[in-house]
């Protein structure tokens, strides 16, 4: 569905490992286990309990999705305008096809103004380019803010999840990484959650009365007057935002809504359907470059319009990153964001990461999935994860051409379609009764006994039961 | 009423006891059932691991198998769901309209048989008569895709003697997912451990619910562990009588 001239997309959106073998490891990670289950399971109920009070969820949800819809069905006109009201508030629009292309572009900005240190704002579209990694190698340090993000930084980590990238870690392993990589801390740290977010603070206030330039994402632009959103907890973005002379703003081009109205439709459905609070602490907006500040925004492609082209696949455009999906998958529960091997974990990341790199370079997300439909449920803007899923294992099985898989099915399904044929096999199956009580079964069907017994086959199968009734 | 019995692929050959239930509960209740023979698979385990192509005959043979009958009954959620569900969406998506329309109008005649009894008969109490103690697994797809609700709990609250306990967690996954049983045995078998401590935990003897896919996977671990525990089939519950239990 990737057709010429659209841009796959690059960067963190894949892994080294399939998602079974990441998920091995993760699975037998204890400690990891526990991390996630506490977590997923306090901001589950937390969430449920704000949605709850909402009357009108139902129509907030169907016109998040319609917004969205919107701008999907008209984005070249609406970023065009967007591009129009950036630039005539002062700012500059820059277009990326790819991550190597925002990459070069955010560079470039930064060596202008001769700093070496960035300070940033929690971004997903920098994540998934890898404009940290770029950055250091042309010998310029990124320093998030965000206390998460500063704790997988710190940690030499990944982020393993959209909205909380600790996830998977506790407070005594955050206090060990603070000790042994934050500089000048204190070698008494505790790990009491406002000891370590004091700590966070005094390290972060330095950077940003030092830092010249900031780089941030944006939940969202508006097309009509230009504006561009951050919405957040911490106070760290309003202060990367409003302090550096030089602002540079990297964007998925599907963050953009047609008018500031629209907005009122979002910000009652993103903090309780991410945080679970009513409201956000901080929202931040902008318009252009303010008072003496260059504002640069960075539109980025990386695999979106080829996303876009898939009619079936496109609704994963909808996404607002609120990570509501995440927190409530049973699968994500106990992998955790790791064995995803993209920056989009979770039910989300199964659908989206395929698209914005093609099916053949995640061929295993679509399967990462019971299609239990719990993320489907909670979706803000009601993108139908399972049927998504399924339609992209479609496509993975069509990449893939003729497997042994593919074989197996055929020949289920040549024998399934004819009543005859079926009722026959099935009295040959009765035969494999000598299967009974075998413990171990040839792969693949050794996965299903690793950990379960077989049925017992019956001595009749149903039809013939009822042949002789 | 004259009703169809889809009796499923898995139920077909692997667990005709679920069928023979089925059939015993729906003939106490008054009504006669057909079996109509040309029914194999609703073709789901092939839609959902990614071949759509080869699902499309066994969904047209399915929709020639129960054309004419006024209600189509199945012991089976995740197969209703799939009917409802996929088989238009695939009969369009190769168009095939002529199928769609059928298809369509097969799903709007075929119900799981819980939804079956309290919508449909509109009995709760169907005169069962089974002296233990039972914890209910909502299975996902008919929770969420078809929204059964309360319906089972009320099936099972009024058989006698049977002492229904809360199980807890109820509404996770238990790891199933058709194939994904297998190309993910670890998450699965990870899933299906942290259901069967729940299950565990209620100290009920038998776990029930309304898919024999699900209850062939939780069964198997408790039967693996030894633990004391077994799954049945709603069906099985609500056809047991004091006569025949």
């Amino acid at each position: 569905m990737t057709f010429l001239g659209m841009p796959a997309g690059s960067g963190h959106l894949h892994g080294e490992r399939g998602f079974p073998a990441a998920a091995r490891d993760a699975l037998d990670d204890v400690q990891l286990r526990r991390n996630l289950g506490r977590a997923t399971s306090t901001i589950r109920a937390k969430r449920a309990a704000v949605v709850g009070e909402v009357d009108d969820w139902a129509q907030l949800r169907a016109a998040g999705a319609a917004i969205k819809d919107d701008v999907l069905a008209h984005l070249d006109r609406y970023l065009l305008q967007l591009e129009e009201r950036v630039t005539a508030h002062g700012g500059t629009v820059h277009w990326a096809r790819d991550a190597d292309e925002a990459n070069r572009i955010v560079l470039g900005l930064v060596q202008a103004t001769g700093e070496r240190e960035v300070v940033k704002v929690k971004s997903m579209a920098t994540q998934e380019i890898r404009l940290n990694e770029a950055l250091e190698a042309a010998g310029i340090t990124a320093i998030e803010t965000d206390l998460a993000e500063l704790i997988v930084q710190l940690g030499h980590d990944e982020p393993s999840h959209i909205l909380v990238p600790a996830i998977h870690r506790n407070r005594s392993e955050i206090r060990e990484i603070f000790r042994r990589e934050m500089p000048g801390v204190d070698p008494d740290l505790t790990d009491e959650p406002r000891a370590l977010a004091e700590a966070a603070r005094r390290h972060l206030r330095a950077k940003f009365l030092s830092a010249q330039v900031a780089i941030s994402g944006a939940n969202f632009a508006v097309a009509e007057t230009g504006t561009l959103g951050v919405v957040e907890s911490e106070g760290n973005g309003r202060m990367c935002l409003t302090l550096p002379r030089t602002l540079i703003t990297v964007m998925g081009i599907e963050k953009v809504v047609p008018t500031w109205r629209d907005l009122e439709v979002f910000l009652q459905l993103l903090p309780r359907s991410s945080t679970g609070e009513r409201m956000n602490p901080y929202t931040s907006t902008w318009t252009g470059a303010v008072e003496g500040q260059r504002f640069h925004l960075v539109l980025l492609d990386n695999g979106r319009t080829a996303t876009l082209a898939d009619p079936a696949g496109r609704a994963a455009l909808r996404c607002i990153r609120c990570s509501a999906c995440l927190n409530v998958c049973p699968v994500y529960e106990r992998t955790g964001g790791h064995a995803y091997g993209s920056v989009y974990p979770g039910p989300i990341g199964a659908v989206l990461s395929p698209q914005l790199t093609g099916v053949k370079e995640n061929p295993t997300l679509p399967y990462a999935s019971t299609l239990c439909g719990a993320c489907y449920d909670v979706c803000p803007v009601a993108i139908d994860i399972p049927t998504m899923l399924v339609h992209l294992r479609g496509r993975v099985t069509e990449s893939k051409g003729r497997t042994p898989e593919r074989a197996v099915m055929a020949a289920a399904a040549w024998t399934m379609r004819d009543s005859g044929r079926w009722t026959r096999a099935l009295r040959a199956a009765r035969l494999g009764r000598w299967l009974r009580r075998r413990r171990a079964l040839p792969p693949p069907l050794s996965a299903w006994t690793a950990a379960r017994e077989l049925p017992e086959p019956p001595e009749q199968t149903f039809r013939d039961w009822w042949g002789q009734r | 009423m004259k009703i169809a019995l889809f009796a499923t692929c898995l139920v077909d050959g692997l667990f005709p006891q679920v069928g023979r239930a089925t059939v015993a509960l729906l003939e106490r209740l008054g009504h006669e059932v057909a079996f109509p023979p040309q029914q194999t698979c609703c073709g789901q385990m092939h839609v959902n691991t990614g071949y759509p192509k080869q699902a499309l005959p066994l969904v047209r043979n399915h929709v020639d198998a129960f054309t004419g009958y006024e209600a189509v009954v199945a012991p089976s959620g995740s197969c209703v769901a799939a009917i409802r569900h996929q088989h238009a969406e695939l009969a369009a998506a190769a168009g095939d309209d002529e199928l769609a329309v059928r298809a369509t109008e097969t799903a709007r005649r075929t119900y799981e048989l819980s939804e079956f009894l309290v919508d449909v008969l509109g009995v709760t109490d169907v005169g069962a008569y089974f002296p233990h103690r039972v914890t209910y697994h909502p299975t996902c797809h008919s929770l969420r895709l078809l929204r059964v609700g309360d319906r089972p709990y009320r099936l099972l609250q009024a058989v006698r003697g049977l002492e229904l306990v809360e199980l807890p967690e109820a509404e996770s996954c238990c790891g199933f997912g058709g194939t994904f049983a297998l190309k993910n045995a670890d998450v699965s078998a990870a899933m299906l451990a942290d259901k069967m401590r729940h299950v565990l935990a209620t100290g009920a003897g038998t776990c029930t619910a309304g898919d024999s896919s699900c209850l062939m996977h939780i069964g198997g671990g408790l039967a693996r562990l030894h633990a004391g525990a077994r799954t049945l089939h709603l069906a099985e519950i609500l056809a047991a009588t004091e006569e025949a239990g």
